[in-house]
């Protein structure tokens, strides 16, 4: 999966899709996310309708539940503005997914044009805005997942080059870091066993390598990993590259402690 | 912790044996590792080949009205005989038919999958006709009475303590388990066989529509032996296989090795395009070419027609994490792992009801789409068989799964949506016990715990924001 031509710059005024799991769970990611963004400059409008992207429905089958929330995305976030999400899959669902499911729908040219504006955070922030270097310290030892909807697109080489460039912060590489970690949405549900199994081999690769976080752009990933950690009373924090990014900042005094 | 399930396919993993979990994980991930090194050692962009052998396969499928009658053509004019078959039944009759006209009791068979599909082995078995499988891991099936469980290594899901047992119950020697010995037996026991049977049957990987010549790709040289000590070949062929000329044969062996064993070639690539000619030392007396269609035109009207770009080299399956963890027999089909789920569906026709579950089998993590060397895009497909499963009812698929229209219906609706988002806060109040009893969290706590519900607080700090 590739991310669309891009018919649109990387102007500095862009609209926040939070994500249902910020919205419901993980907070401090979209805080972050905000703050992150307005260092750089960057104008964030947050439009209070907005709700999820419709991948839940989408990769359960259900198409046609998952049109009704895509138009509503689409209404949602009109205008010119980039839609940026700190969220991989959220991000391919917009300019991917929803492409997909639209195929034959007499509106497709609407969803085509959210689509060619929207950006997973970190693609927006190094390709977009051309950032290549992080201020501030991270003095950790961390290792960065990259989630799957990351794969072929330039968000993940992005994510871990900003992060490299970040003082102080150490990459934990770990085995077999292709695999996926075995969230995917309703297949989490629908088959336990094998999505859990794909989460514990993932973790022991990641316990391997002994980081003191568990990084990712992708808070679905988090999640189910996250679960799994959380369960079987492991010692593993996580956070979102959006927090790493912030943390940094806050270190230099370049933004204030929460 | 096993875990309550509705899905068969997790269930197969659930309860698989660890020793074949591990010969299939130990298999696979070695496999991918190989692949890996092997395509980005000989080339500087992989992905660059995968693209053109996509979009020539594609262009074929796209063309095969032209590129069928031509490929026919050319056959003929070397002077093989040309078969074409609506179906499995249909093919497995015009083969019975060619050994009976011919007189022949005895057939030796080299591995071929569309051979699988039709169950040509059986049908011929049935028929009072003798038919072995000489390809070293399909005689090991026929002698279990087992089925492939992968595309290339059919049977991945067997360690040598197993085989040595078969040949041991087969009368094939003492026990042992030494590979080379293995092997050595299985040549020594099959070599007389090719001399004694009356036709060789191959499949075909590749057939160039210019001269007819088909490509087979083998790494244990029983399809050249077929061919060159039987007096009748027989190729049997899924119209999908056509490729234009001989020149795309250049790039298309080039990638099935690499892709499918991490060989930059396999040990033996034969080429054959029609009958033993004059004044050749060997190879048949007679060749027929059967085209096998069995729903092939079908799917390709369908809107997963890139499926059939398929070269079935496996690659898909050594990497998916889902066929690592299930192996290939959870899949109830010919074709495993992702791309069986797929093609396994479209090829049941009116029986898709049947196999609309294996599309859900996947996390869509997308690392078949990556590695496949003629870049079908897997996951989309997936999920168009998925749309369709919802669509169609077809009930088998959607167990498990959490119904969506609720969903769709809250999140196009901010109001309720917002309203939903605060409530959720009761969920962190609510015991384990209670949760569990609703299906997805159930499925979800069994081997996870979910986070505080924290809704609404971020929309809170937006709009505090807002107020400075």
């Amino acid at each position: 999966m590739t991310n669309p031509q891009r018919t649109v710059p990387a102007p500095k005024k862009v609209q926040l899709m939070a994500t249902c799991l910020c919205d419901a769970f993980f907070d401090d990611v979209a805080v972050a996310t905000v703050q992150v963004l307005e260092y750089l400059g960057v104008e964030v409008g947050f439009p209070a309708d907005q709700t999820c992207c419709g991948q839940p429905a989408f990769n359960a089958g259900d198409w046609k539940a998952s049109r009704k929330v895509v138009r509503h995305v689409v209404d949602t976030f009109k205008g010119e503005d980039p839609v940026v999400v700190p969220s991989g899959s959220c991000a391919a669902m917009l300019f991917h997914g929803a492409l997909l499911e639209f195929e034959n729908e007499p509106d497709l040219s609407e969803v085509k044009q959210l689509a060619n504006r929207s950006w997973e955070l970190l693609d927006y922030i190094v390709n977009g805005l051309g950032v290549r270097e992080w201020p501030g310290s991270f003095p950790h030892r961390v290792s960065f997942h990259r989630s799957c909807h990351l794969r072929g697109t330039c968000s993940g080489p992005a994510a871990m080059n900003l992060m490299k460039s970040i003082d102080g912060l150490e990459l934990a590489t770990f085995g077999e870091a292709e695999q996926c970690c075995g969230f995917g949405g309703a297949f989490s549900v629908s088959h336990p066993n094998i999505s859990a199994r794909m989460g514990e081999l993932k973790l022991e690769h990641i316990i391997a390598a002994n980081p003191e976080y568990l990084v990712a752009a992708d808070m679905g990933c988090l999640l189910h990993l996250g679960g799994i950690v959380d369960k079987s009373g492991i010692e593993l924090p996580r956070l979102h590259v959006a927090q790493v990014l912030r943390d940094a900042l806050v270190s230099a005094n370049l933004l204030p402690a929460a | 912790m096993p875990t309550k399930t509705q899905q068969d396919i997790d269930r197969y993993a659930r309860d698989l044996n660890p020793e074949v979990y591990t010969s299939v994980y130990g298999g696979t991930k070695a496999t991918t590792e190989k692949r890996h090194d092997v395509l980005f050692h000989d080339y500087p962009d992989p992905d660059l080949l995968r693209r053109t052998a996509g979009e020539v396969k594609q262009h074929t499928l796209e063309n095969l009205d032209t590129y069928l009658p031509k490929a026919e053509a050319a056959l003929k004019a070397n002077g093989a005989q040309v078969h074409f078959a609506a179906d499995g039944d249909a093919a497995n009759r015009i083969i019975l038919e060619i050994m009976k006209a011919n007189g022949a009791k005895s057939m030796v068979k080299s591995k071929s999958m569309v051979s699988e599909e039709t169950g040509l082995g059986h049908f011929l078995e049935d028929n009072g006709m003798k038919c072995l499988e000489t390809d070293l891991g399909e005689f090991i099936i026929q002698i279990d009475h087992d089925h492939p469980s992968h595309i290339v290594k059919p049977i991945a899901h067997k360690n040598r303590r197993d085989i040595a047992k078969s040949f041991e119950r087969e009368g094939l020697g003492d026990y042992n388990d030494d590979p080379a010995t293995i092997t050595r037996r299985a040549r020594e026991f099959l070599r007389g066989k090719y001399f004694e049977a009356d036709v060789g049957l191959t499949g075909a990987n590749f057939v160039s529509a210019e001269s007819g010549r088909l490509a087979i790709v083998t790494n244990e040289g029983n399809a050249r032996f077929c061919m060159a000590a039987t007096p009748i070949h027989i190729g049997i062929v899924g119209i999908e296989k056509l490729i234009p000329h001989d020149r795309d044969l250049a790039l298309f062996t080039s990638l099935i090795g690499r892709s499918g064993t991490g060989q930059h070639l396999t040990v033996y690539t034969q080429f054959i395009n029609g009958p033993r000619r004059f004044g050749q030392p060997d190879g048949p007396e007679q060749m027929h070419v059967v085209f096998v269609d069995n729903k092939r035109t079908e799917v390709l009207a369908s809107n997963c027609r890139e499926i059939l770009r398929c070269i079935r080299c496996g690659a898909c399956l050594n990497v998916c994490p889902v066929y690592r963890q299930a192996s290939g027999h959870a899949y109830r089909s010919v074709y495993p792992g992702p791309v069986g789920a797929v093609l396994s569906p479209l090829l049941a026709g009116t029986r898709f009801p049947e196999l609309a579950d294996l599309p859900k089998a996947s996390s869509l993590c997308g690392a078949c789409n990556e590695v496949c060397p003629v870049n079908i895009p897997i996951p989309d497909l997936l999920l168009r068989l998925r749309d369709k499963a919802k669509t169609e009812h077809a009930g088998r698929a959607m167990k498990g799964t959490p119904p969506m229209g609720m969903y769709g219906l809250l999140a196009s609706q901010p109001h309720a949506w917002r309203a939903a988002m605060t409530m959720g806060a009761a969920m962190n109040l609510t015991p384990n016990a209670v949760m569990n009893i609703i299906p997805p969290a159930a499925a979800w706590n069994s081997c996870r715990q979910l986070p505080k519900w924290r809704g609404g607080k971020f929309r809170h700090w937006m709009k505090e924001r807002g107020k400075n």
